[in-house]
């Protein structure tokens, strides 16, 4: 490029440019995309089953956020950045089909926004406390194996707008499990202080494995009806590719996920959700009537 | 130098060097890394593309606080993008200044120590979310001013790395327009919300461009180097000149009882900023300073037996490699 033109060259549009992320040069999140329900499919369990969803992706994406202008190195930061941004793509998509599954044509940002944690359908992993660096990547290995697994399956759903965002998303997915992956191995066979950090987060991680693989009645009647994936079929999936990652990084072998009841599928959670969404929802809150 | 090579060159090498590297800058063409340079004009860019490289990521901070409560989806996703631009700013920044034989940790060890200035703008606290679109406003702005001259520096991966940088910058300022655009649309609470971030952020983003010229130390040899292309009154007026129409298209009021199109100059009148604050924050008394060299330095610190086990993960690897 001439130095000469570069003012000119700012003043280019940039439609059509793909450098930006996932998620943000969309202001309605499913134009164009085919939203009939499915025959047969009832609207109130698709909505619930999109904001369980949705609401995992948006609860895990608030948490890394933090981790900008926080992370070892500024690659990490950049990293971190754009698996946050990756979520926030899915969860706006989901929580926007939730909206209108459900009939009330609720936008994304009410169901981010004007929802209580009693509403809220994520699990607690999700919301768990952000901890040290170990911990946020053995959180990220958990949560992005367990949500690849299934997000391959769901592309093939007869939810077209599911079957849409899942197809987009398991490219996203794979490099969020790569990343974590790449992290425990160096944490799990580095030094010797890394390697007791990384073993204190799956020690701190471990409870809360069980719940993502325990299956809530929306989500059976969803895979009953070939539009959502019932989580117990992947777990043992997602069990071999942690042991394996794990023992890789020298670590040992990770205990079975431990039994789990269905708890924040069903709106009940930590007492670390209220304060990460007083925080998500705060802006929103104090101007009800305002347009952003 | 050292004395060694200082012995086996014969003496007037230097000049040679000079003379072509003088050549070099008259007829406009790029220095690239492994060219010879003036200890002086390698010291200037060291300290310049470092400082640009340490604003960028202590910039990430006044817009970064408000991420997490964003308040729509889309402002939150667009605020992330941006602060994770900002991060990619800095990277390629330290990159520019290693090319010119210094290290990147060194340069953040300076940062954190607090050795090296960055950008005074951001020492300004961001009080409301309506900060967030003046910061990309006019904060943006006035940094593409200052730094579109730059895609033309005589320094070649500096001006290449502001190629890219410019480009980015003009899509977070037009983002930034856009949502203040959008809240002056929207409640009275969101258009005072906007007057008051213009009203905070005026005069600190006329300060970005430096001091005035008769008090600008480094602006003469830059300029003769070509590292710089404007003075930083030229770039100033530029900015304001660039400004006020949008500002009144917005519909807000700058802070400036003195400004005022002046037909014989075919320019803006504006007042004068008040250069003894902006010499308090330049040497650390502004607001915010302590607060972000703080928490980069946390940062950094937390983060070191991370570092230490990506090295220690390599070593054993390339070790292992090696045996097999």
């Amino acid at each position: 490029m001439s130095g000469d033109h570069i003012y000119s060259a700012l003043s280019e549009e940039h439609g059509g440019d793909t450098r930006w992320a996932f998620g943000t040069g969309f202001t309605d999140a499913l134009a164009g995309v085919d939203t009939t329900l499915p025959e047969g499919v009832d609207g109130q369990d698709l909505a619930l089953y999109c904001q369980m969803l949705g609401d995992d992706a948006l609860v895990q994406a608030q948490r890394l956020i933090h981790w900008v202008t926080d992370a070892p190195e500024l690659e990490e930061e950049v990293a971190l950045a754009n698996i946050a941004l990756d979520l926030l793509g899915q969860a706006r998509l989901l929580l926007a089909r939730a909206g209108q599954a459900d009939g009330t044509g609720r936008d994304e940002d009410a169901f981010a926004y004007r929802r209580g944690p009693s509403e809220f359908r994520n699990v607690h992993l999700a919301e768990a406390p952000r901890g040290d660096f170990a911990r946020a990547v053995l959180t990220l290995l958990v949560l992005s194996s367990a949500r690849l697994a299934v997000f391959a399956r769901l592309a093939d759903s007869r939810d077209p707008v599911l079957a849409a965002v899942a197809a987009k998303a398991v490219n996203e997915l794979a490099y969020h499990r790569e990343y974590a992956v790449s992290w425990a191995l160096r944490l799990g066979d580095g030094t010797p202080y890394s390697r007791e950090r990384m073993v204190a987060a799956v020690a701190d991680v471990w409870p809360l494995t069980g719940e993502p693989f325990a299956t809530h009645p929306v989500e059976a009647r969803m895979a009953e009806q070939g539009v959502g994936v019932d989580p117990a079929t992947v777990r043992e999936e997602v069990h071999a590719v942690l042991t394996q990652v794990l023992t890789t990084a020298t670590l040992d072998a990770p205990a079975p996920f431990p039994e789990s009841v269905v708890a924040g599928r069903e709106g009940a959670h930590t007492a670390e959700l209220a304060p990460l969404l007083e925080e998500l929802q705060q802006v929103a809150r104090q101007h009800p009537e305002a347009t952003w | 130098m050292s004395t060694e090579t200082a012995q086996e060159a014969p003496p007037g090498t230097d000049l040679d060097f000079q003379a072509e590297f003088d050549a070099r800058i008259a007829a406009d063409q790029r220095v690239e890394p492994r060219d010879w340079m003036p200890e002086g004009y390698r010291k200037t860019l060291v300290r310049q593309v470092s400082q640009h490289a340490h604003s960028e990521i202590i910039g990430m901070q006044p817009e970064g606080d408000w991420i997490a409560s964003a308040p729509s989806l889309r402002r939150k996703a667009i605020l992330l993008a941006k602060v994770q631009d900002e991060a990619g700013h800095g990277l390629y920044l330290y990159a520019a200044a290693e090319t010119l034989g210094v290290d990147r940790a060194d340069l953040t060890e300076r940062l954190i120590e607090g050795r090296q200035k960055y950008s005074s703008i951001f020492n300004y606290p961001s009080l409301t979310f309506a900060d967030v679109g003046v910061i990309g406003w006019l904060v943006d702005g006035a940094a593409i001013c200052n730094q579109v001259p730059l895609c033309r520096s005589s320094f070649g991966p500096y001006a290449r790395a502001m190629v890219r940088i410019c480009k980015e910058e003009s899509f977070h300022q037009r983002q930034g327009y856009e949502l203040l655009m959008r809240m002056m649309e929207g409640t009275e609470g969101q258009r005072r919300m906007v007057q008051d971030a213009v009203d905070r952020w005026w005069w600190p983003s006329l300060m970005m461009f430096g001091p005035p010229d008769a008090d600008s130390p480094n602006t003469q040899q830059s300029m003769a180097w070509r590292i710089k292309r404007d003075t930083n009154d030229d770039l100033r007026q530029k900015f304001v000149d660039m400004t006020v129409p949008q500002a009144e298209k917005l519909g807000v009021t700058l802070p400036d009882p003195e400004l005022v199109w002046n037909e014989e100059r075919g320019q803006y009148d504006f007042g004068e900023p008040d250069w003894v604050e902006f010499k308090q924050v330049i040497s650390g008394a502004g607001p915010k300073n302590a607060e972000r060299v703080q928490r980069r330095r946390a940062a950094h610190e937390k983060g070191a037996w991370v570092r230490e086990a990506a090295t220690a993960y390599a070593d054993k690897h390339s070790a292992r490699e090696a045996v097999a």
